[in-house]
């Protein structure tokens, strides 16, 4: 059963980046709606994937690197999904759906996780772990949008104006989608962020609990803020506010690698 | 039931006689009223753009006929001698006719290709004509079929996405840069041609504000006036240069106006707020080196025409896309006036026989000896029967089925070959 829904969820999103790439190069307004059809078919069958995978595993998705990653990729293509409707822009998906693939991929297809796993229960743990990976997903998104950014910007600098510019978001619609996805990402963070220290406080009676993870975190936070104060100033606003997106990403990559794998005690996989 | 059209358009006629046949909008009523009352069209539509001058119509006689007679009505409606008109006309009947629309509304038969502004032309002489009730089913069907493919070959191809001229080139890039252009400002430096057809451009997506500055203050005065903009003083660069979003600028003048220092000090107190610069100077009014400025963007004439060049071969290149919507809607509109006319022949046969079934009984009957008028009346009735099972259940099967509609688009051979004396239904 498993199987079938990893099927079904590849086909979707392979059939969807097609569509988006259709859209994007040949400009058919069917494929990108097509595309758009077929990601969120892809999501349906990617959640009941996840869903398999958990009840087969009995525990959460977020338990090993496997599920964290794949839920990051489900939660990376709902955000995106949203922000398409909210946006009504269609020609990013080709951007996005690589991303989302790989990451569907790369959770299939990684070994087997032998660590002993954090003691993970609890409706605040889950919303804590849930929220921060979707926080995530949305500074990912952020990320590809800035890069899409600075690429477009560039064309337009070298008067290298050819379809995919014309059918491209205008430099200032890429913005706000970038500032919408990182306040997306900072809400969800936050609120995970104290769900997580809720959930400590039940767990060990003290919320004062250290982790390294406590202070990438804060880093974060105030990085994406910072990021959205300077977005909105004139002086900041485009390149050098998409380029410091970028960089506050690599932050989190830091935070979801690094940090969890050598110095975390209690994040491993979020 | 067949279609007839009678125009001329920016291929067939110079402009000289062109705007000697245009039609306004109550020409277009009257002539449709006429053209029915005198008999030579039963449904009718004018449609008439500055580049073209066409009637269509649903005749009562073959279609040939209707042509010469509406190339006649044209000829003294306009008062142009018909030995002028004529070899500027053109003629298409039926399936060419139905083709030649389509195309129109598509914008692959426009001087521009794949200009947008085609389509709305269309639907608003089919609007005109439609409440002036000059229209009927077979014209009403032809239309919307129209603003269908009209709409299908702007939404599935790129036949119109692509700006064709330097004016709107400068406007796209525009947006590019900031999206919609409701909230930007645009500051006019010079007044050129292309310049005024910039601003216009500006003024139709509704730009927030519009400031002019030109050496000559009565031609900048003429120009706000024109734009409903406002005069900028041409010594005070300081508000010039902070305000604006977006500047088109075709000063003549042999320096470059904007210097890069000017330009980066400009940048400065405006906060690098995004500033398009489209130079339309020659030579040239804005330094090059102040192109690598942060959140400057600097297009001059020639960059301009090369995406306009480069979007014409892409605009082309989409034709074979179009050509193949429109054929699939002329066969649809062909398979559903095959079908209207198959049923109208059916029903023709039908009366037809039934009016020769009662001489062939006769002449029949009277060789049977000892056939009663009761009997004779039952066979009458089983004829009726048969004939009605014979007529009925094909004119059935073709009300239900597409392909076999679709088959028997040439429905005149049939009409030839069972009704070749009749008129037609």
């Amino acid at each position: 059963m498993n199987h079938l829904f990893f099927l079904l969820t590849l086909a979707a999103y392979v059939g969807s980046f097609a569509a988006y790439i259709g859209y994007l190069v040949a400009g058919r307004e069917w494929s990108g709606r097509l595309g758009s059809l077929l990601l969120a078919a892809g999501l349906v069958a990617h959640y009941f994937a996840l869903l398999e995978r958990a009840r087969g595993l009995h525990t959460v998705p977020y338990h090993d690197l496997s599920g964290s990653m794949s839920l990051f990729g489900w939660l990376l293509a709902l955000t995106y999904l949203s922000l398409e409707l909210f946006h009504r822009q269609r020609s990013v998906g080709a951007f996005v759906l690589p991303f989302v693939l790989a990451f569907f991929l790369f959770a299939q297809l990684s070994p087997p996780d032998r660590l002993a796993a954090p003691p993970a229960t609890g409706v605040a743990f889950a919303f804590h772990v849930t929220l921060s990976i979707l926080a995530y997903a949305a500074f990912g998104l952020s990320c590809v949008l800035s890069l899409i950014y600075l690429g477009e910007q560039r064309l337009l600098h070298q008067h290298r104006v050819g379809d995919v510019v014309w059918r491209l978001p205008s430099l200032d619609l890429l913005d706000r989608m970038s500032q919408s996805s990182v306040l997306v990402g900072l809400i969800s963070i936050a609120i995970g962020t104290v769900l997580g220290f809720v959930w400590v406080d039940r767990l060990t009676g003290n919320v004062w609990h250290y982790d390294p993870k406590y202070v990438v975190t804060l880093l974060v936070l105030v990085a994406y803020v910072f990021y959205l104060r300077l977005a909105r100033n004139p002086g900041w606003r485009g390149a050098r506010a998409s380029q410091l997106c970028i960089f506050n990403f690599a932050i989190v990559i830091f935070s979801f690698t690094v940090v969890n794998l050598f110095f975390s005690r209690s994040h491993r996989y979020f | 039931m067949e279609i007839v059209l009678v125009g001329l358009n920016h291929r067939s006629a110079p402009v000289e006689v062109r705007e000697r046949v245009s039609f306004t909008n109550d020409q277009a009523r009257q002539a449709a009223e006429e053209l029915r009352a005198r008999g030579i069209l039963h449904e009718t539509l004018v449609l008439s753009t500055c580049n073209r001058s066409e009637v269509y119509g649903v005749p009562p006689e073959t279609t040939r006929e209707s042509a010469a007679a509406l190339s006649n009505y044209l000829s003294s409606f306009h008062s142009v001698q018909l030995d002028l008109l004529s070899p500027s006309l053109y003629h298409h009947y039926d399936r060419n006719a139905v083709r030649h629309l389509f195309r129109v509304a598509s914008g692959l038969d426009s001087m521009m290709l794949g200009e947008a502004e085609i389509l709305g032309q269309v639907r608003e002489a089919y609007r005109i004509a439609y409440e002036h009730g000059a229209t009927g089913p077979v014209l009403n069907r032809l239309f919307q079929g129209a603003l269908e493919v009209g709409k299908r070959v702007r939404s599935e191809t790129e036949l119109g996405a692509r700006p064709m001229s330097v004016a709107s080139a400068g406007v796209k890039l525009a947006e590019r840069i900031f999206g919609k252009l409701q909230e930007r400002i645009a500051l006019v430096l010079g007044a050129g041609l292309i310049s005024e057809q910039i601003v216009s451009q500006l003024r139709d997506r509704n730009i927030a504000r519009l400031f002019v500055m030109n050496r000559s203050r009565d031609r900048a005065d003429h120009l706000a006036r024109e734009f409903s903009g406002k005069v900028i003083a041409w010594d005070d660069w300081e508000s010039a240069l902070t305000l604006p979003d977006v500047i088109v600028s075709s000063v003549s003048a042999e320096e470059p106006v904007l210097k890069r220092s000017v330009l980066e000090k400009a940048m400065t107190a405006r906060g690098n707020r995004p500033l398009f610069v489209m130079d339309l100077g020659m030579p040239r009014n804005v330094d090059p080196d102040a192109a690598d400025l942060y959140n400057f963007y600097l297009y001059n004439i020639d960059d301009l025409t090369q995406i306009v060049q480069q979007n014409r071969s892409a605009r082309e290149s989409e034709i074979p896309r179009a050509e193949v919507i429109v054929d699939e809607h002329v066969g649809k509109f062909l398979t559903w006036q095959a079908s209207v006319n198959l049923i109208g022949i059916v029903e023709a046969l039908r009366h037809k026989l039934k009016a020769e079934r009662a001489e062939f009984i006769r002449e029949r009957a009277e060789r049977i000896p000892g056939l009663t008028s009761e009997q004779r009346e039952q066979v009458e009735t089983i004829i009726d029967q048969l004939l009605e099972k014979m007529l009925l259940d094909p004119a059935r099967r073709l009300q239900g089925e597409k392909d076999l509609r679709r088959k028997i688009q040439q429905v005149e051979a049939i009409r030839e070959l069972f009704l070749p004396d009749r008129e037609r239904p």
